[in-house]
């Protein structure tokens, strides 16, 4: 089937299988590989994209499903200049990331938590990030990355 | 994981999906929020050959009030739930219940109406649905019928829905001015209910404590006959029969279904009805 889509700001439109997942639509039709595919069964969140501007698993939503919509991935939160989202700055200002692999989903996930509540408390920050999983276990700098990046204290 | 081969098809009327269920018969599955169904197709334990996905029926997405009733449309997701004001004052413990789901990226795609058609005992919504006397809105060829939450769930991932019908409504009689309560026990807090009670008043429904989700039907004797939350309790895994596995057993489940079922009517006795 054909499905137009916007990624990042622009349209796309490409010929895909039916069954083709969002994951693999950015990967491998757009080549656009900041999304990771983690455990692939709805858990890690490493896959986590904006559709509309809300957060959800990429492995779980078929690129049929985003027809017509619109989606966000990491490379489209840097500005045209090269500059970093506020919430890229502050994982990277609070050393929000170890290994770097849950990062983009990470990043994805603060972005609509805080979309939804902009002014989170620590504790809600955590409850919040529930369905990113980081194997690091580096959580705590990256809730001090998504206080930050609210504007607030950081320790709480 | 990539489900097997399948044919994608959109509905933009109730009627249309009637009718496109009803052209592919036991091949056609409705794709909603398909955080159920794409799961179990890519691990190809389901494999359709048809998806008829019913995203487009946004008028299938409210919650209002119906006289004493409130009525709420299959297509409303968890979030929509959890936040919306409607349900918050008047059916509470389901506005909880949506909030307690996976986590906030499930809670933007799962629907409450792809939840109960799917019926896998190990949800929470649809205990609390029992719980609450909720009544299932069913839309075939032929109308639509109502169909008691009771009378629903006949067996693991199995309904009394036709092939051919669709879920357009759930509705409840209003909650207003009842002690609730939710109580889930997971491994980690995305993880499905090892087992979960919900309780409205005097009824409790059971997340995980046999094939389907049901109502402890002994504790809600027990406490219609004057007994105290602690002893109705007790009585929580009466005549249920829970799964068995290595990481939780039958017996565990049944101890964790009398101590949870005490907290939550604590809990509900207790509650200021009105705050979430």
């Amino acid at each position: 089937m054909k499905v137009t889509i916007e990624v990042n700001g622009r349209s796309t439109v490409e010929e895909v299988e039916d069954r083709t997942l969002l994951v693999h639509y950015l990967r491998d039709t757009l080549g656009l590989t900041a999304t990771n595919v983690g455990c692939d069964t709805t858990s890690c969140g490493a896959c986590t994209v904006l559709l509309d501007g809300e957060s959800v698993k990429s492995c779980t939503v078929l690129a049929a499903q985003a027809d017509g919509h619109r989606v966000t991935t990491v490379e489209g939160l840097t500005g045209e200049g090269g500059e970093l989202h506020p919430v890229q700055r502050a994982f990277s200002n609070q050393h929000g990331l170890q290994c770097g692999f849950c990062t983009p989903g990470m990043i994805m996930a603060s972005v609509s938590i805080l979309a939804e509540n902009p002014k989170p408390t620590r504790q809600e920050v955590r409850e919040a990030l529930e369905g990113n999983l980081c194997r690091c276990t580096g959580y705590h700098n990256i809730v001090s990355a998504v206080m930050e990046a609210s504007g607030q204290e950081v320790d709480g | 994981m990539i489900p097997v081969g399948f044919s994608y098809r959109r509905a933009s009327t109730v009627d249309e999906a009637v009718g496109l269920l009803g052209e592919y018969g036991d091949e056609g599955k409705l794709l909603a929020g398909g955080h159920s169904l794409l799961p179990l197709m890519k691990l190809r334990l389901a494999a359709p050959e048809v998806l008829v996905d019913i995203a487009p029926l946004a008028d299938l997405r409210y919650v209002r009030t119906d006289g004493d009733t409130v009525a709420i449309g299959a297509l409303s997701r968890y979030h929509d739930l959890h936040h919306d004001e409607v349900l918050r004052q008047h059916a509470p413990l389901l506005a909880h219940v949506a909030g307690a789901i996976g986590d906030p990226q499930v809670r933007h795609r799962g629907t409450i109406g792809g939840s109960l058609a799917h019926a896998d005992a190990a949800a929470d919504l649809p205990a609390a649905l029992l719980a609450s006397d909720g009544v299932l809105v069913a839309q075939g060829p032929g109308g639509r019928r109502e169909i008691p939450a009771g009378e629903f769930f006949l067996d693991p991932f199995t309904t009394a829905l036709q092939p051919d019908e669709l879920l357009v409504e759930i509705r409840v009689p209003g909650q207003d001015g009842v002690g609730w309560a939710f109580e889930k026990f997971t491994r980690r807090s995305i993880d499905w209910a090892i087992v979960g009670v919900a309780v409205l008043g005097q009824s409790v429904g059971l997340i995980n404590m046999a094939g389907t989700p049901i109502r402890a039907t002994r504790v809600e004797e027990a406490l219609a006959g004057g007994a105290n939350p602690a002893e109705a309790a007790e009585l929580a895994a009466e005549g249920t029969s829970p799964p068995d596995e290595p990481h939780a057993s039958a017996a565990y489940r049944q101890h964790l279904a009398r101590v949870l079922t005490g907290r939550a009517l604590e809990r509900a006795a207790g509650r200021v009805p009105a705050g979430l």
